[in-house]
């Protein structure tokens, strides 16, 4: 058995101890927690290097269920999409447990949150190392339980709970989607196998499906597109594309390095990783596609709007999140699965960056994490401002840091895609613009101008102490060297190639060999880039007084912007309170009058039953021969008869 | 077929199990009365060694004894089952009947005797044999049952199992001698050739198999014939409830088995009706009743006649599959049922009886350790992944599924789901309410042991069956 089983194994045994004698470790629960998930980080390499320089390894553990034509192994699959993502998910995780060390300190709930993250550590690999849909379905649940227990780490914070809450319902709206499309695809592959369907799903294509059969009516759909839109619904859950967004940014409510970890880079991604995965699907039907594509774009703008002008610090971070998402959807909607993965990489490195980055402000604030009462810091705590610069940057999109290569791939293949593409680069280019604009309104207001910091805070404002700003440290490295293995030029580009056994480019995104276009492009990309931070600078540096100027000429627009479009509203008012009303008159209405009727009827039946069968039940010996022989007569009767 | 000294070789086992009961209550007369705890580590002794011999003959398969015994994998698979019954019951026990002041040496001596009932049966090849081992088993029960000499209820429970008990074995008599009346043979396997050959449609055979399915039923507590089950089960000394409500019930679905489908095989068009109206009768009495029910060893009990309908579609689905689900259920839901009862007998200790559901009420608060471990016996109970319950339900659904019986199968599921009902009450009070007072278990090394080894059975085979799957597929019953 190869080593790769350990690579799971070693944070589950972490997550045992710690949940299991957390009471005991305490204050030490992260000797057991941080060297587990350490070593599963070496052993990643390893087996990194092992499927760069051959075949994918395979291994099954076992057969769990294996019935007829159900037949479910536990297995680990390591291919080369699967190898990226180990190598992200046990680099991050490692450098938020190193965090949490020092960001948790004290916190009474320390060995049960080592205990969480390292069973969401352990959810996670298995989620990616999957080679069946019920293997992924099980940990895309596990994952997201994991999410759910995290961001309730305060329990005692009713908002706290309100956004676990919030995060799990929206989840399984989309997982309900999700476990239809699993289904669909078992009934219509026969497998649950990927392997097996994907070799499968080519014999399908242009088969329909009438969903209305059961009722006698005729409502053809076609079963691949079907199938393709299903999953998806479960990728726009856990990946908070419209219209799921709304639980990530509330899930800050969870402790700082979860945010890093769950919320920006590895669970949230697991969305693009399954279109990724699952791209032999989606590639037969270029209406999932097109579906895919624009829900990305839109949401990638969206959430960029939204991001301009929010005043918690983690919730910009959030909303950024919720659009780099976006771009990734669109990378692969456009079929170029290898870009979306790419910058899936780049953005884990600085997405983390910066929720650690703000996780080291809020830390040294106490706990404040208002940009309107932040400003200067840049002084008292230099590793934080530069490493954070360093992640802003990257998200800008400005080279030579890791964001601008893989934003600018993605931006050039939605391009060279042509027709509606070009339309796509456009929402793209002005994201991106939005993207360096709210960057760096972040950084000007938290860490430059005069100090807007209260009293007491300012008096305890420190750096972070080592063990918070080594990870900082190596995220910055990243942010700005990740990128470099994308360089878009002969030779230079090492993903795209490293990905293509698994990705087979999708024929619409063949690319062009149109070098001198690409450049320009890139040209205008970076430029956009500027001119945000431009007026970014202009807006909080240079004059401070001009937002709020311009916040009140266009009242109406900020107003949409700050209250998020007024979506939560929206779903307050057209689901959750008719909702509410519906449960409110089925509770009094149908609850009361009918099931608590048809339950207590059936429990008076089920007594009047208990009386005839304690008259039955009597305890009389006699009694009991008596319906035995009964019993046997009615046997021996109905053979006779029948 | 001549007979030789040689084949008492293949009912070494049984030998050993009998000698080993007569020896233990020549010893009780010996060792002093604060020391009984002895023959039950003897008593476990004897059951693995009788374990090993079996071990021993795994791969023989032979008939001896002019037919009268037959050796093969499936009574081997059973025969591993009633050894485990055994010594985990004789663990669960020790504590307890010292604590009711009934720490006798012959209690070990029923437990080894009833283990050799069983084995008989379901070795047996003829059904005279058939008889002879329920009745050694029976009478051992009987005993057992009225063990709490002082307590009228356990010797009420005594008593009606004891008339009721023989009432059923008139009737299953009866049976077994009208099908020799037609056949001329009580041989399992010449039964099965002659039914082959003559497929006739007698009135008389139907009267007999009517009469075979009554005094199976009885056994296995099927409706109409489980009302002895609460009455019996509350009253008797709890551990030996747990005893009975799984090895007897194991012993007596392999014989029901082997009988219908080897010597009755060619009949079953005739009799896979009425065993589908007794499964899904038991199934629905069995898990309606337990809902109302609020002692917890009448919960249990009801609880085990609705898992004797679930146990019955492996016979109605027969075939490789509906054989090797109901090996595969009845090995599951031992270990899950006795440690169920271990944990019932571990709250029975000074004033505290601990057999109503409300005695558990906030046992989470003061031994999370023995609350999660009845939780996780509760989800195995109502089939909840990831224990070995799930697995076992699933494995008998999905043969009623494949053998084209979807609607029995819908049944047994949604019956399921009422079942969660009842089992998951008990996680509620244990873990929603605030306890009253302290908790004093009876914990002892020899409980906590049965403990551990029915937890970490239970969850082990949850996530990974493949081992046991393997041996039932390797015993499954072979019909000529």
């Amino acid at each position: 058995m190869s080593s790769i089983v350990l690579i799971p194994l070693l944070p589950f045994l972490a997550f045992l101890i710690a949940g299991l004698f957390g009471r005991w470790l305490k204050e030490r629960a992260h000797w057991v927690a941080v060297p587990a998930v350490g070593l599963s980080w070496v052993l990643s390499i390893a087996a990194f290097l092992e499927v760069a320089g051959g075949a994918p390894i395979h291994v099954t553990l076992y057969r769990w269920i294996g019935s007829g034509s159900l037949n479910v192994n536990i297995s680990l699959y390591v291919d080369q999409l699967t190898a990226v993502m180990l190598l992200l998910v046990t680099t991050v995780s490692t450098l938020v447990h190193l965090y949490t060390v020092g960001y948790l300190h004290g916190d009474k709930g320390y060995a049960r949150f080592f205990a969480y993250i390292a069973l969401f550590t352990f959810s996670m690999l298995m989620l990616v190392m999957a080679d069946n849909f019920l293997q992924l379905y099980v940990f895309w649940e596990a994952v997201g339980l994991c999410s759910y227990l995290l961001i309730a780490h305060w329990y005692e914070r009713k908002s706290a709970c309100n956004a676990a809450t919030k995060a799990f319902v929206v989840n399984r709206i989309g997982d309900f989607g999700f476990g239809l499309g699993i289904l669909l695809a078992f009934v219509t592959f026969g497998s649950l196998d990927y392997q097996t369907a994907f070799s499968a799903a080519p014999g399908h294509v242009g088969q329909a499906i009438n969903l209305l059969a059961w009722a006698g009516g005729d409502w053809s759909v076609d079963v691949i597109t079907l199938i393709a839109l299903l999953l998806f619904v479960g990728a726009v859950g856990k990946s908070a594309q419209l219209p799921l967004h709304t639980w990530l940014p509330d899930a800050m409510e969870g402790p700082t390095p979860i945010s890093a970890l769950i919320h920006a880079a590895t669970m949230v991604t697991a969305g693009v990783f399954l279109v990724a995965r699952l791209n032999p699907i989606f590639n037969l039907s270029p209406v999932a596609m097109d579906v895919v594509a624009w829900t990305g774009a839109v949401t990638a703008i969206f959430a960029a709007t939204i991001a301009l002008t929010q005043n918690d610090i983690k919730r910009v971070v959030a909303y950024s999140t919720v659009s780099q998402l976006g771009y990734m959807m669109m990378a692969c909607g456009v079929g170029a699965y290898a870009a979306g993965i790419f910058h899936l990489l780049t953005h884990g490195a600085f997405k983390a960056l910066l929720f650690l980055g703000c996780g080291s402000v809020i830390h040294a604030l106490s706990g404040e994490q208002d940009l309107r009462r932040m400003g200067g810091l840049k002084s008292a705590m230099p590793i934080t401002y530069w490493t954070f610069l360093a992640g802003a940057i990257a998200l800008s999109g400005i080279p030579p840091f890791a964001g601008f290569f893989s934003k600018d791939e993605i931006l050039w293949q939605a391009f060279s895609a042509g027709g509606a593409g070009v339309a796509l680069w456009g929402i793209g280019l002005v994201t991106a613009f939005l993207t360096a604009f709210y960057s760096f309104r972040l950084v000007f207001s938290i860490f430059h101008g005069r100090s807007r910091v209260s009293k007491e805070a300012a008096h305890h404002l420190h750096e972070s102490p080592a063990v918070i700003t080594i990870p900082l440290m190596v995220l910055a490295f990243l942010s700005l060297t990740a990128g470099w293995v994308g360089i878009p030029a002969e030779g230079l580009n090492a993903i795209s190639p490293f990905l293509a056994p698994v990705l087979a480019a999708h024929e619409a995104a063949a690319p062009a060999e149109d070098h001198a276009m690409e450049y320009v492009l890139m040209l205008v990309s970076v430029a956009a880039a500027a001119g945000g931070i431009a007026l970014a600078y202009l807006f909080y540096v240079r004059s401070p007084g001009l937002p709020a100027r311009v916040a009140a000429s266009a009242a109406g627009l900020y107003r949409l912007s700050f209250n998020k479009w007024y979506v939560d509203e929206l779903y307050d008012a057209i689901i959750v309170r008719p909702t509410v009303a519906l449960a409110r008159g089925l509770w009094r209405g149908v609850d009361v009058l009918i099931i608590d009727g048809a339950v207590n009827g059936v429990g008076r039946v089920t007594q009047a039953w208990g009386a005839a069968l304690r008259v039955m039940q009597s305890g009389q010996l006699q009694h009991y021969a008596l319906f035995m022989a009964l019993g046997a007569v009615l046997m021996v009767g109905l053979y006779l008869l029948g | 077929m001549n007979f030789s000294w040689i084949q008492l070789v293949a009912i070494a086992p049984e030998i050993v199990l009998t000698i080993g009961a007569c020896a233990l209550l020549l010893f009780d007369l010996v060792i002093p009365r604060d020391q009984k705890d002895k023959l039950g580590y003897f008593a476990v002794g004897i059951l693995i060694v009788a374990c090993y011999g079996s071990w021993k003959l795994a791969n023989v398969e032979a008939d001896v004894f002019f037919g009268m015994f037959t050796l093969d994998p499936y009574a081997t698979y059973f025969k591993m089952l009633v050894y485990l019954a055994g010594a985990l019951t004789i663990l669960l026990s020790m504590t307890y009947l010292e604590i009711e002041k009934i720490h006798l040496g012959e209690y070990y001596g029923f437990v080894l005797l009833s283990t050799a009932g069983m084995m008989v049966m379901v070795s047996a090849g003829d059904l005279i044999m058939v008889y002879l081992g329920l009745e050694l088993l029976s009478i051992s029960l009987y005993t057992m049952a009225g063990f709490k000499r002082s307590e009228s209820r356990s010797i009420e429970a005594s008593a009606k199992y004891l008339i009721l008990g023989s009432f059923s074995s008139a009737i299953l008599l009866y049976g077994i001698s009208i099908l020799y009346g037609i056949a001329g043979t009580t041989n399992l396997k010449a039964l099965g050739t002659f039914f082959a050959a003559n497929p006739l449609d007698n009135p008389g055979l139907l009267v007999s198999m009517g009469f075979l399915v009554v005094g199976f039923g009885f056994k296995v507590a099927a409706v109409p014939f489980h009302m002895w089950t609460p009455d019996v089960y509350e009253g008797s000394p709890t551990p030996v409830t747990a005893f009975m409500s799984v090895a007897p019930k194991a012993a007596s679905f392999a014989v029901f088995l082997r009988v219908f489908a080897e010597a009755l095989g060619g009949l079953k068009p005739h009799w896979q009706p009425i065993l589908v109206t007794v499964a899904v009768a038991t199934m629905i009495l069995g898990n309606v009743v337990a809902i109302v029910q609020t002692n917890i060893k009448r919960m249990l009990a009801y609880s085990s006649i609705a898992h004797a309908g679930y146990a019955l579609i492996g016979i109605i689905v027969g075939g490789g599959l509906g054989t090797m689900s109901l090996m595969l259920y009845l090995m599951i839901y031992a270990l899950m049922n006795l440690g169920a009862f271990g944990v019932v007998i571990l709250l029975r200790k000074g004033g505290m009886r601990g057999e109503e559901i409300s005695d558990f009420t906030g046992l989470a608060k003061k031994n999370p350790v023995a609350a999660v471990i009845m939780l996780i016996f509760m989800f195995s109970l109502a089939g909840i992944p990831p224990t070995a319950g799930f697995v076992a339900k699933f494995y008998l659904f999905m043969g009623a599924v494949e053998a084209g019986m979807v609607w029995l199968a819908v049944v047994g599921v949604l019956l399921s789901a009422v079942s969660a009902y009842y089992y998951l009450r008990v996680v509620m009070v244990m873990y929603m309410r605030e306890p009253s007072g302290d908790f004093d278990l009876a914990t002892s090394p020899a409980t906590s042991l049965a403990l551990v080894i029915t937890t970490i059975a239970v969850l082990f085979l949850g996530l990974y069956p493949a081992p046991l799957i393997d041996a039932t597929k390797a015993a499954i019953l072979q019909i000529p």
